[in-house]
Formats: C-alpha cells, structure tokens, sequence
C-alpha cells in the first residue's frame, strides 16, 4: 500500500485493522521514511527490533480479532518521557546514553493501547525553549522552510508529524511547548489541563506547569490519543487529577446542543482577548487568525471582546516560577546516581560543579541561576512568592472571561518561525515569544493549536483555543467542526 | 522563691547552662515515606533504594498514609495541635546522600504544632515545651571506610520517614536533658510509632547548647549532632558545656557550629560546614498538594491511644495512691506497669508492691540485665508473698529470702510453677503460688513465731541470763531495752513478730 | 535593582554551576536584562492575595492523596545503577565526603 505516511491515525488504523497493510508493514515503512529525512534531526534515536516486536504483537491482536483506534499505529515520543528500549536524554548531554528501568505511565498507556513506538524525539534541552536550539543533539528543521526554527521545546514532535514521518506523536507542555512548535508547524496539538495526564516518567521541567499532549494531523486524532493519555495516575503521581478518564471523541461531529448541521457551533461564545491582538501581533498572523475566527462565525459561533489584563505580567511571573522549580528539579543531576559525571576534578564540590557546567547546555544554566536566585534568601518573597500571588490573579482572570465566553482564541506566537540563529544570542526575546501560551499555562488550562492559514513566507499560523478546567473535549470538538470546514490541517509540506 | 534556688543551684561556675533539642524518630512503617520500598535496616547497599528513592529521571513522590497517622499519634500523645492543614518544602542543597539535591520536609506550616514533655528528675517534675514536630525524609548513608579518597553511597535508609522533635530551649543540665529524652524515648516506642533503636539510629538527638550569665539574652548556641546513646548524651553536653564556659574565660566568643561527639576522646569537635548551609532555598513542593487532616480522623487514631504513661501514673496515684514518684517509676514501659497493677490488685497491698517492684524487682532484673516480662517471679507470685506478710506469716527480710529462693529456684514466669523444693510438698506437684510460697516458708522454717507461750519461755531465759542489764532498763537506762529486744529476736532465730516481743518484754518489765 | 559579578558568583555556587569569567560576564547582562522586564511586577497590588502553588486550586480544593503503607517495590539494583557512573560493590562512589 502506497502513502502509508499520509494517513493519520484513525485512517491508519482503519487500514490495519481491513488488513489493507498490517502494523509490520507500516513500521518498516515509516522507520526508513524517517531515516531518509534524518536531515529534519526530529528524531533522535530508534530501536527497530523493539518496534517491529510491537508491530507483530499489534499484528498478532488483530489477527485474534483484536480491534482499537491505536491497535498498530506507530507513534513517537519526545526525548521528555523515559522509556524502557531506547536511550531516554530530554535533549541534554546531561543525559547521553541514559538507560531508564521504567516506562512513563503515558508511554506505558498508548503501547497497552497496541500503538507501536517508532523512535525518541528531539526536544529543547529539558523542555526549556520555544526553538528547539536547545538541544544537545542538533536544531530540527521546519519542513516549511528548513532554514527556519520549528518552535519548541516539542520540536521533533512537531516536525516529525508535518513532515509526515509518523502520524502523531507525544508531546510536553510547560508554557506552551505543544502549542507554539504546532502552530510553527501547520498541524493540530492540545496541552490538557494541568494534571490530566501523569507526569510519572516525564523528566520534570516545572512541576507545576509540565502536561503531556498528543500532536497529530487532526484534532479527531488528537482525542483519539489524548483519550488513552489522561486520567488519574493515583499510584505514581501526586498532582494527576482524581477524575474518571474521558473518551475525548464523543463530541466530535456532534452539533453542539441546540444548534444545526450546518451550524454546528451554534450558542458557541468565543472570547477574544484584546490583548492578544495588539500591535506585538504581527499583522500576517493577525489576518489569518481573524479569517479562521469569521469561520467560525459561518459554523454559528459568536465572537465576544474580552480582556486578560495582566497578560503581559504573564512573562516575568512564569519565567520566575518554571526556573525556580527547575532549579530544583535539576539538582539531581549531580553526577553521583546517573547521568554525566566529568572527567576530571578536585573534590566533591568541583565534581559537582564541574559535571553540572558540562552536562547543562547555557539556556538550562541560565534557567538555574534564575531560579536559585529567586528561591535565595532574601528575595524569595520579592520574587518567587510574588510570583505565585500574580499567577492566582491571572487564573482569576480567566475565571471571569468564562463569565462571558465558552472558548478564548487569538493566536499562538505573534509570529511566524524565524530563521534559525536569529534570536539564539537574545534569550529575553525567545521569552517575550511565549506571551499568548504563558497565562493560559500558568492557570492549568487546556489549550490547542488549529492550522488556521499561512502568513508571510507561506509560513503556517496557527489559531489557539483555550477553554476552561476540563473543557478538552468542547475544545475539540470546535476544532474539529471548524477542521470539517476547512483544510489546513491538510496540507503539508511541499516534497512531504 | 525556692524555684529560684533551684536554678541558681545549677549555675556551673557561675553560668546557667540553655540546652534545646532536636530529636529524628524514625517512623514505624513498612514502606517508605515517599515510595513503595522497604525500611528494614541493614540490608545490601542499594538493594532498598528503588527509583523513586534514587530520584530517576521522572519519579515523583506519593505520600505513605501510616506516617501521617504516627504523626498524629505523636500529637495527641503529647498535647500538641494537629494541623488540618500542613505544607511540604523542599530544604535545597547539595550532598551525595541526597539524591534529589532537596529534602522533602516541612518548613512554615508543620503537621504537629506546640504541646509538652513532662519527667522526673529525681523527685522534681519537669516539663520541656516543644516548638513543633514535622515530617520529612531521611538520607542515605555515605561510608568511608572501605574506600581510600572515595566514599560510598548507600540510599537504603533514604526515604524512610521522620519525624522531627523540636523543644523550646527549656533544659537546664546535661541531665534534665537526658531525662528528657528518656521520657520522649519512652512515649514514642510506647505508642508505637519509633522502634526507639538508637544504635541503629531510630533515635537520633540534636542537643542545641548555650550557656550565659543569668538574666542575661540567651548565648550563642552550638547544635551536637547525632547524639545515639543517653550516656554520651550526658558526656557531650557535659564536656561542651565546660568548653564553651573555658572559651568565654579565655575571653573568646562563641561562634554557632555543628559539632559530633567523640565517644573515644570524650570530645566534641566543630564540623567541617557546608558554605551555603545558611540558603536552602525552601519553597512549596510543587509535586506535593497540602495535607490535610480531618478531625474525624484524629478522632479515629485517638480512639486507638493506649493509655499514655502520664496518665497512667496520675491513675495510680489516684486508685492506689502512690507517690508520684512511685507512679513515674512504674510506668516506665506497659510491662513494667502491668506487673504492678496485678500485683497490687492480687495482693491489696499497692505501696508494698510498689515498694518491692522497685527494689527487689529491679535490683535482680538489673543485675541479670532481664526485662520484667521474663521476670522468674511473676506478679502473681510476688503478690502471694506480700500478702504473707501482710498477715505476719513472714518477717519482710525473711520474704526477702523467700523471694530469693523463688528467684532462683523457679521456672521463668507464669502463675503456677514446679516446685522441686522440700519434702512438705509433693514431688513435682503442681500448686498455686501462695501454697508455693507457705511450701518454701516451711520448707525453710522461716515462718514467724506468732505462740506467745514459747515467746514468753524465751523471753524469761534472755531477762535471767542478763540480770544486769534488766537492772539497768529499771534504773532508767532506755538504751538496754533495745538491746534485750534484740537478744530475744536473735533467740528466736529472727521467728519472733518484733512488735509481740516489744509487747512482752515490757510487761516483763515493769 | 542590578546583579554584580559577585552575585553571579554566589548564585554559581549555591547551583554548583562553574562559570569562566566570560561566562559570568555574559550572565550578568542576560539575567540584569531578564530582571528589566521583572520589575512591572511591583506595580501590582497583591496584598492578601494568596499564592497559587497548584493552578487547579482556583476551581477544586487540591488536597494531598495518602498512600497505604504496603511494600511493593522488589530489588531492582541492577537495572537502577545502569545509568551510574561509578558503581562498587553496589554502592555509588564520589570523591571523599568530609564531615
């Protein structure tokens, strides 16, 4: 069967299970497709033996009379969650060559759903970045224009479904890392909310902000694997959420109640942040996100003028609160139990310092300092503390824009992906990029990018949903009827 | 005021001695604090560290329901408020056998806030009032015998759960401190939430020590880690005190350090510091929601309380009204508490149990190092001899050999015993414990001489054979009485009731 | 508010990070320039304000869940210390620790 990598998922599965390709077949295809792109540097390590193990196995279910929406589909992982068979580095040196005794929970859910891991992603180092420069391990490559940033910190992940290496994959949000590298990338992901999914086996960035998320072609896809990602992780996880596993599926298509066929958002209120559309927009992005949003209208949604006032202050508290959590989730490497230790040294102290200065790239170094300074004595209630008491009046917020709407949108970067180099000497730029992903991620809200169009340079743009605690399958289930609407989320890269 | 006097009757050379403690109970749980593996001690290196305890890329902590409840023991044990709301920290720094890089632990809001430890030294009653008690994890081990220029790293105790005692700098003497942390030794083994080993480090003192002038602002306190025996306890305090005093003599100023005791020399010495020790940068751990304890629950645990030994000692002072020092010594573990009480029920002579609890009881347990539970007099036995003295069968100091005898001779424990001894019982026969003890009375001719004919006959030998003597009690000298008594009572080879023999001779006498 | 050299060099410390003086230079300027666009954060108000540590306490009451104490983690030394760098008799080894 010829174009095995355009299918996504549900066409995919739909394929194995008619038995017009078996799960072998689809591995083998899409590992020497991916290797034959290896110039994109999405992947970073593969283990065919174990692959192909899982594809036979997928294979054997089917055959048995086994049937699933992921049952043999192959699916990537970003470098961020460990994973037993293949080298488990979250994109640092740090990590070279690290074998984990364990699966993280959400790998270990979607391999018991049959879905067969094809390979690791390349990642920014430790999830900190938004242009996948951070890596260790090379810059991926957008197959938009690959001399420009794919978006991160889920580059690999990103890239690797756009360029139709795989149809979905694994990624992690912390303040935008699914959200922002989609949109770069003219594909479909959805950051749950904060807790949804287990972060057990998730190499910790920010504990209070880290989520996993599917990416894929569509947002039907996407609540297809994000149905088999979420729910409680009462054993292993203390901040997963006690709330029953959803199937994210069942509004998709489904008018929403009240509306009509060809009004199918009828009632929907969609808020639009006028913050969001200021002159830090980029008038490219800004049209093709108001063309999307007169969509919407056609699909009977109403657009309401909102505000989240304190969206800018968004920047500096997050870029306290995820260092200072980072600072001391990273304290572990140490060079003692896993992990680089260098080659030389005086004592235990230089050992420390010296196995830490070579293991960490400089944004995770600079990210440190950052955090130990505001945690440190005597400006922990300057910073960190004030931190926190902002981040509860932008949560706030957003309590009171759902006064008024059901969904919030506006864009997802105020650009289009830049040039790669561009903005590595300039790390405060990188983090003024993030304005539109930070508030929604520091209240925990579900959050998504739509492929909305394209702006300067045939670039994609993409469109962000956010909605409120919970509201993942409203959220997909607009994406969706606008995905019935439109094809954006069809398109792909010239020669992919 | 002679509270006052008592202080002042401290000062060592004119110093008043500040002491506060900080002691880390280990928990007894099955599992850890934070993980799924075991706590036993002493196992391989490594073997119960699982990758939670080793902090493995992706691990994250998940709280062990048990721990929280012998915290909440703790509390009620001890008076304190149990928070309804507590907040985990991470305490950050850097050490090999801290694997995170940070101790989970809690900083501004601890589970266990307040409440009291009140003793007995010597026949003073004491109370130290305790700032807070908070959970937190412990560390591994670092060994550095084995390895030259290297150390090794052993994580099997990281994780196992504590709890950290904190006092208010209340204790004035090395042994107001010692029995301080005897009397919390005894509260946590006995409510059963601290196996109490301190060899193998279940129960570790801090002792934080200052010393100034009185009246004066408290002095510059140096905190004596890992103090894991109550005789070196004593030791440190005793020698760190004299070194601070010798300091401030010599004019120099105390500066605050951490200090390890020397068994060997007898001496404490200044830690080499951790630079950064002062910034561990504690904040909320992210990881971990607040605790939060519902009363029902409290209400739960405090239905499952056995009866604290305070409480039990201020009972016996009311229902067999003991001394408080009497209560306080016997209630130094339920065994020892156990024994009293069915001693003094089965005898009705609660003081004279007590009496001989203390001291007989004691003295022969001490000496064979035994703990009471296997006493070879059980309490059953002891009270069938105080009620033979209580009648007059037997003279106390011939109970006394009674007891010995039953000591020696009897099979270990138990209320009915084999008894071997005299042809007055049946070989081997099985008898109850007072017809055991009348069996050993007579076997051994030790019952009191109760006839007053024979006691008469004897008396007359004694006066006609001392006839000066006789004359001298009648010429006013008192002094010969006593010794007549004593002629008699040794006639009768000690048989005679000492207040019948008084009776007759002075008769006699007149 | 600026950070100096110095700062840098205690905030290396207390990370255990080791910066050449050009990497601390370079620090320097990036952190004073991150700590520029921090300072909007004194403008607001937030007296009484509760911090919020778990984004999901503004809609749910997040309370800690407990565990029952059961072992159930077996011995698994050997795959735990794969990744170690330096292992001896199954314990990890660093430079001499002094106390």
């Amino acid at each position: 069967m010829n174009d095995l990598h355009r299918l996504g998922v549900a066409d995919l599965a739909a394929a194995i299970a008619e038995k017009k390709t078996s799960s072998v077949e689809v591995a083998e295809a899409l590992l020497a497709r991916a290797k034959q792109h290896d110039h994109l540097g999405a992947f970073l390590a593969f283990n065919e033996e174990q692959t192909l193990a899982q594809a036979k196995a997928a294979d054997a279910r089917i055959a048995a009379g086994g049937r699933g929406p992921l049952l043999g589909v192959p699916l990537a992982h970003k470098d961020i969650f460990v994973t037993r068979g293949f080298p488990s580095t979250a994109g640092s040196k740090m990590l070279a060559g690290y074998q984990s005794p364990f699966d993280a929970t959400v790998v270990s859910k979607l391999a018991a759903a049959g879905a067969v891991t094809l390979g690791k992603l390349n990642c920014d180092e430790f999830a900190m970045g938004g242009s996948n420069e951070n890596s260790a391990y090379g810059v991926v490559r957008n197959p938009w224009d690959v001399e420009r940033v794919p978006g991160g910190s889920s580059g690999g992940s990103a890239v690797a479904v756009a360029a139709r290496l795989v149809p979905a994959t694994t990624g992690t949000d912390t303040g935008g890392s699914i959200r922002q590298p989609a949109s770069f990338c003219g594909i479909t992901g959805i950051k749950p909310t904060y807790g949804r999914c287990s972060r057990y086996g998730m190499i910790a960035f920010a504990s209070s902000l880290d989520q996993a998320g599917p990416m894929a072609h569509s947002a039907a896809d996407c609540a297809t694997l994000l149905s088999v990602m979420a729910g409680p992780d009462i054993d292993r996880d203390s901040t997963s959420l006690d709330h029953p596993a959803e199937d994210y599926t069942r509004l998709l298509g489904q008018p929403r109640e009240g509306a009509t066929a060809a009004q199918p958002l009828k009632g929907l209120r969609i808020g639009l942040p006028k913050e969001f559309f200021g002159e830090g927009c980029a008038p490219d992005v800004i049209a093709a996100v108001r063309a999307a949003l007169d969509q919407y209208e056609k699909l009977g949604a109403t657009l309401v003028d909102i505000s989240l006032p304190r969206t800018e202050l968004a920047i500096p508290v997050y870029y306290i609160i995820a260092p200072a959590e980072a600072s001391s989730n990273l304290s572990r490497f140490d060079g003692v139990k896993f992990g680089h230790r260098a080659a030389q040294y005086d004592d235990l102290t230089d050992m420390y310092k010296k196995s830490r200065s070579e293991g960490f790239g400089p944004e995770v170094q600079r990210r440190i300092m950052i955090g130990t300074y505001v945690l440190s004595h005597g400006y922990y209630d300057a910073y960190y503390l004030k931190a926190q008491q902002i981040r509860r009046l932008i949560a706030q917020d957003f309590q009171n824009a759902f006064e008024q709407c059901d969904v919030i949108a506006g864009p997802v970067a105020p650009t289009v992906p830049w040039k790669i180099g561009e903005k590595s000497d300039d790390p405060v730029a990188n983090y003024l990029a993030d304005i539109y992903t930070l508030p929604g991620s520091l209240a925990g809200l579900p959050g998504m990018s739509v492929p909305a169009g394209f702006g300067e340079g045939g670039l994609p743009v993409g469109l962000q949903l956010i909605g409120n605690h919970f509201k993942e399958a409203e959220l997909l289930q607009a994406a969706d009827a606008f995905q019935r609407a439109t094809d954006w989320h069809k398109k792909s890269p010239e020669g992919y | 005021m002679n509270t006052v006097k008592k202080e002042a009757s401290l000062l060592v050379q004119g110093y008043e001695v500040v002491i506060g403690f900080e002691t880390h109970a280990q928990l007894a749980t099955k599992s850890k604090i934070f993980s799924r593996a075991p706590i036993a001690f002493g196992a391989e290196p490594n073997t119960q560290a699982c990758a939670v305890d080793l902090a493995l890329p992706g691990t994250l902590p998940v709280m062990n329901r048990e721990a929280v409840a012998h915290a909440i023991r703790l509390g009620l044990a001890l008076g304190s408020h149990i928070a309804e709301h507590s907040v985990f920290a991470r305490k950050n720094y850097f050490y090999p056998d801290l694997p995170k890089g940070y101790q989970i632990s809690q900083f501004e809001i601890p589970v266990v806030q307040g409440g009291e430890v009140s003793f007995f030294l010597g026949e003073e009653k004491k109370t130290v009032r305790l700032v807070r008690a908070h959970l937190e994890e412990d560390a591994g081990k670092s060994l550095h015998e084995d390895f030259v220029g290297q150390s090794g790293i052993d994580l099997n105790r990281a994780g196992t759960p504590l709890l950290e005692i904190v006092t208010e700098p209340d204790m004035r003497s090395s042994a107001e401190a010692v029995a301080y942390a005897k009397e919390l030794h005894k509260i946590v083994t006995w409510i059963g939430i601290c196996d109490g080993n301190m060899q193998e480090g279940s129960f570790r003192c801090d002792a934080n020590v200052s010393v100034r002038k009185p009246g004066e602002p408290l002095g510059t306190r140096r905190e004596i880690k890992n103090l894991n025996s109550f005789k070196f306890m004593q030791q440190a305090i005793d020698y760190e005190v004299r070194w601070q005093i010798e300091q401030i003599g010599d004019g120099h100023s105390i500066q605050q350090a951490t200090v390890l005791f020397d068994p060997d020399t007898g001496e404490t010495r200044a830690m080499r510091t951790k630079e950064d020790a002062a910034d561990y940068r504690y904040f909320p751990d992210p990881d971990l929601p607040p605790l939060v304890i519902a009363q029902e629950w409290v209400e739960e645990v405090k239905a499952t309380m056995p009866e604290l030994p305070r409480q039990m000692a201020e009972r016996f002072v009311r229902e067999y009204t003991l001394p408080e020092y009497d209560s306080t010594t016997l209630t130094q573990s339920p065994a020892m508490a156990a024994y009293f009480e069915i001693a003094a029920k089965a005898s009705g002579q609660a003081k004279m149990a007590s009496n001989w609890i203390m001291g007989e009881v004691s003295r022969r347990l001490n000496a064979e190092d035994r703990e009471i539970e296997n006493a070879p007099v059980s309490a059953e036995q002891l009270a069938a001899l105080l009620q033979r003295i209580a009648d007059g069968t037997v003279s106390n100091n011939a109970a006394k050999q009674v007891f010995e005898l039953m000591w020696s001779e009897s099979a270990p424990r138990g209320p009915v015993v084999h008894v071997a001894s005299g042809d007055a019982v049946g070989q081997g026969a099985v008898v109850s414990g007072v017809a055991q003890i009348d069996a050993i009375i007579e076997a051994k001719g030790l019952k009191q001489m109760n006839d007053s004919g024979a006691l008469e006959a004897i008396i007359d030998e004694v006066m006609a054979a001392n006839t000066p003597m006789v004359e001298q009690f009648r010429a006013g000298k008192d002094k010969a009485f006593n010794a007549l008594v004593g002629m008699v009572m040794k006639a009768s080879k000690g048989k005679a009731n000492p207040q019948q023999v008084n009776d007759v001779l002075r008769q006699k006498l007149q | 508010m600026s950070l100096t050299l110095s700062d840098i060099g205690r905030i290396a410390n207390l990370a255990r990070l080791a910066l050449s003086e050009a990497q601390s230079e370079r620090m320097r300027t990036q952190l004073n320039g991150f700590f520029d666009i921090v300072e909007q954060m004194n403008a607001v108000d937030t007296t009484g304000v509760e911090p919020l540590a778990h984004p999901t306490a503004v809609i749910d009451h997040v309370s800690l869940r407990l565990r029952p104490d059961v072992v159930s983690e077996p011995n698994n030394r050997e795959a735990n210390q794969r990744s170690a760098p330096v292992v001896e008799r199954g314990l990890f080894l660093v430079p001499k620790v002094i106390e």
